[in-house]
């Protein structure tokens, strides 16, 4: 089975390429079978790599290819190699059979668009780039993976480039990731030059014995890796880009701004567990930074008018919990919340995608509403994705992976205020998610749909939600049926580290409780606000003061502000002052000196041969005194 | 064969070489300059054959024959040019043809 392995990412890139030469002269059915085809293959293939990895586990719990040496430079050495183990193989089967998803449902969403071909390249580009990156065996590889999704995310976001707007955000995205992307690259270089090598293995048997826990090389390595994950995570202070990402078709949203690759800086942190275990107080602030991104971001959601944007922060909150969970050490309980979070999360982008299209890409949902009977294949589906993500007791794969988190958070050490934060944050979820529930399938119809979904859309639409239902079935916890396979599929990557403290059973139904009274008390509380007593709250939502937050709140908490006043417009007067460029004064003056000596030196090729003569002449003349003289 | 003092002989060359290029200098026609690097030419040959009569050599007479040779062609060369000169710009003055200017 390993010697398979290259096709995973390779059958995907092939389809880029296939596509990027040859798509605009295919027909549109040879594009999508070559486009679906082969992320629809790799997805076969991952599932037979997974169930041969389950039938006769290899020896160190992990299949590894070597296909060629990509660089040798002195010490240096990087291959195009492979390592697949359960980490890497969760990553594979969300990526590969949610992404083969999204590009089916693909086929029929952007079946109007001139640039169809173009769409999949990308598409398939990515893909391509996101496995390399989860089954790469060492961080330099793992960087190009991280560089080509962030090159894909940059390129769909702009997809539709006549709109300079999106052109704007495409390079927003772009630049605010590559903050992040630089400190992980400065990371690299500090574990190449500290402990010389990047293979993950090696990293993660040398690490230990190189730095003790806690010492200043460990916590800086840890907080520059940390800053390439927040900002490919869309976490705090680097959030600002996924809202803005939006721009891109809804497809592109649903896989990469909610499904896979915004969960790479959670996949990093798990990755290098091995360095961020030597910083205890790195792990602190990853949790912190988890637990403020995702309650700022719940807040932020409930404040938009735009569907997808409402999405795009819930997705910001969601990834704060995956955080929160890698912060406190429970390193399964974040990957089982990125499984369950990629099958919902996509789902409702999808159903979102549906509305839009139905909407003549209108995105308020308050110009939505009342589309509960009209559309209800996608309602159904919908809804399965906001109980999902508003974490309903019992019948939800949400439930099981944000009950895990916060009863490992509470477990932790002073995780407590920790604790009560995720639990607002699951409060605020439950809001958010069932506010746009009622808004968009309740209510007063507005619009009438002008495309029902075809089975194009409906089949990943209909599967998603399914997974999105049962998907928690993988882990149940002790208190309901303790069944933790994917805990146990996932411990021989994540031995040896501490784990978090056990907790009573007991203790865990009361968390649960506890969860439960807060995801069913934001329902009933959007209920409340957004269909029985809407109209009689019209005058409150008025008042200037309760205006003025929701301003606040649709525009993030003023992070782009902040920032704009901070970084950009500074940035923007310098280069004002400095239009005429100082260093091309330098370049110039160069140009200008050889110009003035051409002149000058051409004004002596006078044509006069006599002249030239009596120059000679003088010239030797001054030779043989000067020979003769010495 | 009378002999005569080397320093006479190279001061012959010296004379010559000088006359010559006091002609290249000073003419403006272009076919006396050509007649005055003639000069020049066969004042360097004078000093080889001077200097290969002193030392007892015969690379100095070689090498005359080579200068004659080359003076040869570059009068046959200087000519045709002289020619080409003239028929284009009508004049054979010096002063004049400055058209090579930088």
């Amino acid at each position: 089975m390993p010697e398979l392995l290259w096709l995973i990412p390779g059958l995907p890139m092939t389809g880029f390429a296939l596509l990027a030469l040859w798509g605009s002269r295919l027909p549109r059915v040879a594009v999508s079978l070559v486009g679906v085809g082969s992320v629809a293959l790799s997805a076969a293939l991952s599932v037979a790599v997974a169930v041969s990895f389950l039938a006769s586990p290899p020896a160190d719990h992990a299949y590894s290819l070597t296909l060629w040496q990509w660089l040798g430079i002195g010490g240096l050495q990087a291959d195009i190699a492979f390592r697949v183990d359960p980490l890497a193989l969760l990553m594979m089967l969300v990526i590969t059979i949610v992404g083969a998803l999204i590009h089916l449902y693909s086929t029929e969403y952007m079946a109007r668009d001139e640039d169809y071909s173009r769409f999949f390249a990308y598409m398939n580009l990515f893909v391509g780039a996101m496995l390399t990156l989860v089954m790469a065996d060492n961080l330099l590889l793992l960087y190009l993976g991280w560089e080509g999704v962030g090159l894909c995310s940059y390129l769909l976001i702009g997809f539709w480039y006549r709109d300079p707007a999106n052109g704007k955000a495409a390079m927003k995205a772009f630049i605010v990731t590559r903050v992040g992307d630089a400190a992980l690259a400065v990371g690299l270089f500090v574990l190449y030059t500290q402990l010389g090598t990047l293979n993950l293995e090696e990293l993660a048997a040398r690490a230990p014995a190189a730095w003790p826990v806690g010492s200043a090389l460990a916590v800086l390595t840890a907080a520059l890796l940390l800053g390439g994950a927040v900002g490919k995570s869309a976490q705090l202070p680097l959030q600002t880009w996924l809202p803005d990402a939006m721009a891109g078709p809804t497809p592109v949203s649903a896989l990469i701004h909610a499904a896979t690759m915004v969960t790479a800086g959670v996949y990093l942190i798990a990755r290098t567990h091995a360095i961020f275990a030597l910083a205890p107080t790195v792990l602190l602030v990853v949790a912190v930074v988890g637990v403020v991104t995702l309650f700022l971001a719940a807040v932020s959601a409930l404040a938009q008018w735009d569907l997808k944007r409402v999405l795009a922060y819930s997705t910001i909150s969601q990834i704060g919990y995956m955080f929160l969970a890698l912060g406190v050490g429970a390193w399964s309980a974040a990957m089982f919340h990125f499984m369950t979070h990629a099958f919902f999360k996509a789902l409702l982008f999808l159903a979102a995608g549906a509305i839009i299209m139905a909407m003549h890409e209108d995105h308020s949902i308050f110009r939505m509403g009342g589309l509960r009977h009209r559309m209800p294949l996608v309602f159904w589906t919908f809804l399965a994705g906001a109980c999902s993500l508003s974490a309903l007791p019992l019948v939800t794969a949400g439930f099981y992976s944000k009950d895990e988190i916060l009863a490992a958070v509470w477990a932790a050490d002073g995780g407590q205020w920790l604790w009560v934060m995720g639990l607002v944050g699951a409060f605020l979820t439950a809001v958010y998610s069932f506010r746009v529930v009622y808004l968009v399938f309740f209510g007063e119809a507005q619009k009438e749909p002008a495309h029902q979904p075809g089975w194009r859309m409906a089949v990943p639409l209909a599967v998603l939600a399914v997974l999105a239902l049962v998907g928690g079935a993988l882990n149940l916890p002790r208190s309901l049926g303790n069944l933790l396979l994917l805990d146990h599929f996932l411990e021989p990557v994540f031995a040896g580290l501490a784990q978090h403290r056990e907790l009573t059973v007991a203790q865990e139904i009361h968390l649960q409780l506890i969860a439960d009274v807060a995801a069913l008390g934001g329902i009933l509380v959007a209920w409340l606000l957004y269909r029985r007593y809407r109209a009689d709250l019209a005058a409150v939502a008025d008042l200037a003061v309760v205006r003025n937050l929701r301003t606040y709140w649709l525009n993030g908490w003023g992070f782009d502000w902040l920032y704009d006043r901070l970084v950009v417009r500074p940035y923007e007067s310098l280069a004002r002052l400095n239009r005429a460029d100082a260093v091309d004064y330098l370049v110039h003056a160069l140009a200008r000196f050889v110009a003035e000596t051409h002149r000058i030196l051409s004004r002596t090729q006078t044509g006069e041969v006599r002249w030239y003569v009596a120059v000679l002449t003088c010239g030797v003349v001054i030779l043989v005194a000067i020979m003769v003289l010495r | 064969m009378a002999s005569f003092p080397f320093s006479h002989g190279m001061v012959l060359a010296a004379a010559l070489f000088a006359i010559g290029l006091a002609g290249v200098m000073a003419r403006r026609n272009l076919i006396f300059v050509l007649m005055s690097i003639e000069i020049m030419l066969n004042a360097a040959g004078l000093a080889f054959i001077v200097a290969a009569s002193r030392w007892q050599q015969p690379d100095g007479q070689v090498m005359f024959l080579f200068i004659l040779a080359v003076a040869a062609a570059e009068v046959a060369v200087g000519l045709a040019l002289a020619l080409r000169i003239y028929q284009s710009l009508r004049t054979l003055d010096l002063d004049a043809i400055n058209t090579m200017r930088g």
